[in-house]
């Protein structure tokens, strides 16, 4: 558990980057400090592993005052993930990944072993273990950012912006890797953004942060979607927030209606209606087709790919979409293990959603004494 | 060419002379001038003191520095090691801007990044910082190493014998062959001494040239 207890800091210039900030980023779970430009968030982090000192207020870990701690073995217990990567130009990427380790004093068999694992579980091929960070995209240095930071397998990650300098496709991509894995290892982590979605995303735990270093509010993703404080944070959640809002309730048991399936191959002769939806060998949904405009075998280029698919354990927002993106207007469901179970419409979710509440009320007092 | 012919060996023994004399001021000056380099990186307000005071002494004369030298070291006045402590003090004072300069070129994002990992003192010196400064360092080390190759022949004048005394000695007794044979001799020596310390860049930074096959 990080804890910050009237936490500010000032630069020598005057400038105060942080604002008697309390908050408590809890064990094994994932705290998000979100703001514009300027507010304070790197500050904020650095603050955590003493890269930057607190002008004034306490931070803790795990109840124990980090200003009394010796600063390197300090931040060798803490992985970080710097701005724009930072990798170390001169190190190959296995050489990157092995730096805390080299460190802390294990041997080269040993770290290059651990940092070949790494490698693997943020999804880089091994060939690129020799190559340096110049030679690498922005994706993959990223990657390779996670991993150097998760190399001596700390308990608590900072990461500031990991996934900032990529296309959104990759952010996408990098985000869910990063979600796996801390599904898996259970980290303490702070992860700083700009990006709310990302926030709202990845964060167990969102805290708002105002120019000027000023906490505005901190609550989870759904909560803060629901009901934000003030003009500052509904402004700066967004306009989407209703519909995004509903990445967070979990969908109830759907009305699913049975689907005419065709498999790939099949021929569309007899077949009658507007959408058909085709399905590989294993009941898996390919995409749909208009019978009419196929004779004979439907090949894989008849398909049209357009619509998302949602789990039936998924959120509302994925069976909404799924429903609103599909050709035929009927939204595919699959299970756990991607089968199709079945297809759902618009006006049947959104019943489901009239039906439910808005994330409750009372979690309101409980952020705010956490806060205080 | 006659007269080349019959002195190769003599050719030989000054250009060894040579050697030690412009190459061992260049390893001693690059090791002083680290220090000083990353103490003017350090303490900010040090870099113009020791960037202006370092400029003042390559100012100074050679011949005066060869000959002030015994008074300084109370060495006597054939002595080499005036000619080694001179052309050292000429290395630092070419060498410890560019150590200077090649530290502050890490970039800034790696420094932080070094800081994070927990990278402290010396092992952050050597481990990042160093590494990353040996392209401008290196850079810097071929102009002293020229300079000095041509500075040293000016210690013919007090009686150090290198490859400077072949153009003293045909100047003084009209033999052409023998000057020009001294002025190839330094070029060829100045070259040696920049491919080697390039070659030496080249294994210290692979990085760099990895950079230049990806555009
Ligand atoms: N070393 C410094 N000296 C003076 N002011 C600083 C220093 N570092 C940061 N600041 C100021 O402190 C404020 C907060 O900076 P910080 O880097 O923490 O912001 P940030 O939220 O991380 O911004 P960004 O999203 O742009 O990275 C800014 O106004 C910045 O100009
Ligand atoms: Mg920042």
């Amino acid at each position: 558990m990080i804890r910050f207890d009237g936490v500010t800091k000032k630069y020598p210039d005057g400038t105060v980057a942080v604002d008697d900030l309390s908050l408590t980023a809890p064990t094994g779970k994932i705290t998000v400090l979100v703001g514009p430009s300027g507010c304070g968030k790197t500050t904020s982090l650095r603050m955590i592993n003493r890269m930057i000192e607190p002008t004034s207020g306490l931070i803790s870990l795990d109840g124990q005052d980090t200003g009394r701690m010796n600063e390197a073995q300090l931040r060798r217990g803490i992985g970080y993930v710097i701005q724009h990567a930072g990798l170390f130009p001169h190190r190959t990427v296995v050489d990157n990944v092995g730096t805390v380790p080299r460190l802390l004093g294990w041997d080269k068999k040993e770290t290059l072993e651990r940092s070949r694992e790494l490698l693997d579980r943020v999804g880089l091929a091994p060939e690129l273990a020799d190559r340096y960070p110049s030679q690498l995209s922005g994706g993959q240095q990223q990657r390779v950012g996670v991993a150097r930071a998760l190399a001596a397998d700390p308990p608590v990650m900072l990461m500031d912006e990991p996934f900032s300098a990529v296309d959104p496709v990759v952010r996408d991509q990098l985000q869910d890797v990063f979600l796996d894995l801390q599904s898996e290892l259970g980290k303490t982590i702070v992860f700083v953004t700009h990006d709310i979605d990302e926030a709202i995303k990845l964060g167990d735990q969102v805290a708002v942060l105002r120019v000027g270093g000023k906490l505005a509010q901190i609550s989870d993703p759904a909560y803060l979607l629901a009901h934000p404080v003030d003009d500052f944070v509904a402004d700066f959640v967004g306009r989407d927030r209703g519909y995004r809002s509903l990445q967070f309730q979990p969908a109830p048991k759907l009305p699913l209606t049975s689907e005419r399936t065709l498999l790939l191959g099949e021929s569309t002769a007899g077949v009658s209606g507007d959408w058909v939806l085709v399905v590989d060998d294993s009941h898996r949904p390919l995409g749909w087709v208009e019978p009419a405009r196929v004779s004979g075998e439907v090949t894989s280029e008849h398909l049209h790919r357009g619509g998302t698919v949602a789990r039936a354990s998924g959120s509302l927002r994925g069976a909404l979409d799924a429903a609103l993106s599909s050709p035929s207007r009927r939204g595919v469901v699959v299970d756990d293990e991607g089968e199709l179970v079945g297809t759902v419409r618009a006006h049947e979710v959104l019943s489901l959603i009239e039906a439910t509440d808005r994330p409750d009320e009372d979690r309101a007092d409980a952020f705010a004494e956490e806060g205080a | 060419m006659e007269w080349v012919n019959d002195h190769w060996g003599d050719i030989f023994a000054l250009a060894r002379s040579h050697v030690w004399l412009a190459g061992l001021p260049l390893v001693l000056g690059l090791l002083i001038a680290l220090p000083l380099g990353w103490a003017a990186r350090r303490w900010s307000r040090l870099y113009p003191v020791l960037i202006s005071a370092s400029g003042l002494l390559y100012t100074i004369p050679s011949l005066a520095l060869f000959v002030l030298m015994p008074l300084i070291l109370g060495t006597r006045v054939l002595d080499r090691a005036n000619v080694v402590v001179a052309m050292t003090i000429y290395t630092v004072a070419l060498l410890v801007r560019t150590v200077a300069d090649g530290l502050g070129s890490v970039p800034e994002a790696t420094l932080q990044a070094a800081r994070a990992m927990g990278y402290k003192g010396l092992r952050r010196f050597f481990g990042v910082e160093l590494p990353l400064a040996v392209p401008v360092i290196a850079a810097g080390l071929r102009v002293a190493a020229v300079s000095n190759v041509s500075i040293v022949s000016v210690a013919s004048l007090i009686g150090v014998s290198q490859l400077g005394n072949l153009l003293t000695d045909g100047y003084d007794r009209f033999i052409t062959a023998e000057i020009v044979a001294g002025i190839v001799a330094c070029v060829v020596l100045a070259l040696l001494f920049d491919g080697l310390i390039l070659l030496g860049q080249r294994l210290l930074t692979p990085w760099v040239r990895a950079q230049g096959g990806r555009a």
